[in-house]
């Protein structure tokens, strides 16, 4: 068992966690989704650091809460979507495919519980070079590389894809400098 | 790990905040004054000697301003977005060692406050988290000022993060190490600022853009968007955005004494320990000092010169120094 | 190592009772007679038009974007300047192969326009 303090730490995170996770779905303004899935990667950044696992925790928060967080926020400014209305949320079917989804993970939770027999006594303990940075230099570049180089090709792509979508846009505003300076 | 540890802890944490706020305070009268003289003025001269007491004049006076929430404002985040751009502000020295350790009342005490093996990650992590602050502040205002000084900030801050932390990736590779500590300690006979000069100068430059300071001081631009992000803040909570902004300046300083300048090393800093956070202080006002030599040097750049500097050469510059110096630690060390 | 985890944690607890200190403080003392005018949004004595929550360019989204991708590739290169010394040929190879293939992303991002700021 592990200390009664970490077990306290694990309860509080968690709560804090959950506790966001409802207020980005009920929240009716998307800035305020937005903040609370800020939140939550907080949380389980700290999960990652009770773990043991600072490099992945720190990765997470610059990462996610850091980087992928602007993105949604310049994304929900972009599109002025800040207030939903009413009308907006009555997509048909939606609230039925979230019973259903939501059914399903909690029988597989249920699956995994009879399949293991039980919540796990103790977790594994991760080996002690598990929260070194180094260690996970020499795992990520030398024994996981096809996955890591497959990596780079889906951020390529990622970008490729959004310069293409938005390029309409680009090329106008090219075009209308164009304009402006042959006339100056 | 007993009650004790804690307490000191806790009175470290203090006193380090303290000394933070009051830097603060002092560092706005540095400014006040160095430029006065820069422009041939004299400056805030008269609360105390040599105007020493006019930060406290000046906090007494925010503290009794009226404080205003915009009809239009989204009153919760106008609240909490002051408090989210301070505290990134502060914690970030979290990292940062002041000196060995020294012993006092018969207690060894290291002059840090956390010595962790992923440091560097831990100021990149910081940094960009507050970010946010400044997005909140700008939308929560409803004030299209505000908004646009907001977004430019955001977008501005993004762009130079990335040369940010491509800049410190060169002291990384020369330490081996993310440790704030070990960085300092490979630093013993040569600052890194020597052998990583390129690294070193778009660390620089890039924070002075992450701070909005002069010449990059683009979204607080007055002759266009008024006072940016916090134009439509008063009394303490436009004093928050203040002092993060100068908080953040001294914590920039200090941790480019340490990742380039050598930290709190120095002569007889191994006989004398207590001689470390002397040399870490006189780093950091050397810096401030430059920053502030600056903004009565250079004027403003226009935006889209700002963003192309960041993306097209500070950007590609971090990069190539990254390579090089990989190249060359290969060269100069024995397999 | 988790000790020093801590630490930070009461750091951060601290530095929070500055600002809500502040805020607490200025609540008190601060004198608070609203009026209309007043709590008016601020437009140099302009009357504001409209809303302030307004689509805007696709311009910021596309930065964001660009940040992201080369944000995870500067995460990345921290551990590999850790492990650097430690590392074989290969490993040093690979890095060199990400490195290149998000500066093609890069360079295509360049010659499509992605970075002029209009």
């Amino acid at each position: 068992m592990p200390p009664l303090g970490v077990i306290i730490l694990y309860a509080i995170i968690g709560l804090v966690s959950v506790g966001s996770a409802v207020g980005l779905l009920v929240s009716r303004n998307a800035i305020y989704s937005a903040l609370f899935l800020v939140l939550n990667f907080l949380t389980v950044a700290l999960l990652y650091l009770v773990l043991g696992a600072p490099f992945i925790a720190l990765a997470q928060i610059t990462v996610y809460a850091g980087a992928i967080m602007v993105l949604f926020l310049f994304v929900i400014m972009m599109l002025g979507a800040e207030k939903l209305t009413e009308s907006s949320l009555r997509v048909r079917g939606l609230r039925v495919l979230a019973v259903v989804l939501g059914l399903v993970f909690a029988a597989e939770v249920a699956l995994f519980l009879v399949v293991r027999g039980g919540i796990p006594a103790a977790p594994a303990e991760p080996a002690l070079t598990f929260g070194d940075p180094a260690a996970v230099g020499l795992m990520l570049f030398q024994q996981y590389t096809l996955p890591f180089e497959i990596t780079s090709v889906i951020l390529l792509a990622a970008m490729v894809g959004a310069i293409v979508l938005t390029r309409g846009d680009l090329k106008d505003r090219l075009a209308r400098r164009a304009a402006l300076e042959k006339k100056a | 790990m007993d009650a004790g540890m804690i307490w000191e802890w806790i009175i470290k944490s203090i006193f380090l905040i303290l000394f933070m706020t009051g830097g603060f305070a002092y560092v706005t009268l540095l400014e006040r004054r160095v430029l006065a003289r820069m422009q041939v003025r004299i400056g805030p001269n008269r609360v105390g000697k040599f105007g020493l007491l006019q930060p406290i004049a000046d906090a007494v006076k925010l503290i009794f301003k009226e404080e205003l929430i915009p009809a239009g404002a989204d009153k919760l985040m106008f609240i909490v977005a002051p408090v989210i751009t301070v505290i990134p502000a502060l914690i970030i020295t979290g990292v940062i060692p002041w000196g060995t350790s020294i012993n006092l009342f018969g207690r060894e005490i290291a002059l840090s406050i956390a010595n962790v093996n992923v440091g560097v990650l831990y100021i990149m992590a910081v940094t960009s988290i507050s970010v946010y602050g400044i997005t909140l502040a700008g939308w929560s205002s409803n004030n299209k000022y505000a908004m646009f000084g907001g977004l430019r900030s955001t977008a501005q801050m993004i762009s130079y993060e990335l040369a940010l932390g491509l800049s410190l990736v060169g002291p990384i590779l020369l330490a081996g190490s993310m440790n704030v500590m070990d960085i300092v300690q490979a630093q013993k006979t040569l600052p890194f600022a020597l052998l990583q000069p390129a690294g070193f100068i778009v660390y620089f430059m890039a924070t002075l853009a992450e701070i909005n300071r002069a010449p990059f001081d683009m979204p607080e631009a007055e002759q266009e968007l008024t006072a940016g992000y916090h134009t439509e803040y008063s009394s303490m909570k436009f004093a928050l955005f203040f002092m993060a902004e100068y908080i953040k300046m001294i914590a920039v300083a200090m941790i480019g004494s340490t990742m380039f300048l050598g930290g709190f090393q120095g002569p007889f800093v191994d006989q004398l320990p207590w001689l470390g956070p002397v040399y870490l202080f006189g780093k950091v006002i050397v810096w401030l000092f430059v920053d502030i030599w600056i903004r009565a040097t250079l004027p403003r750049i226009r935006y889209d010169k700002l963003m192309a500097l960041g993306w097209k050469v500070m950007y590609p510059i971090a990069l190539l120094n990254v390579f090089i110096t990989g190249i060359l630690v290969v060269l100069t060390t024995k397999r | 190592m988790l000790s020093n985890w801590l630490y930070i944690g009461i750091f951060m607890v601290v530095s929070l009772f500055l600002p809500a200190a502040a805020i607490f403080i200025a609540g008190l003392l601060a004198p608070k007679k609203p009026n209309a005018i007043k709590n008016a949004t601020y437009e140099c004595g302009m009357e504001t038009v409209g809303d302030s929550w307004i689509q805007f360019k696709a311009q910021y989204y596309v930065f964001a974007l660009v940040f992201l991708v080369f944000d995870i590739e500067t995460v990345f290169l921290f551990p590999w300047a850790v492990a650097y010394n430690q590392m074989t040929l290969f490993g040093v190879l690979e890095a060199i192969v990400f490195i290149l293939i998000l500066l093609g992303a890069l360079i295509y991002a360049w010659r499509k326009g992605a970075l002029e700021w209009h």
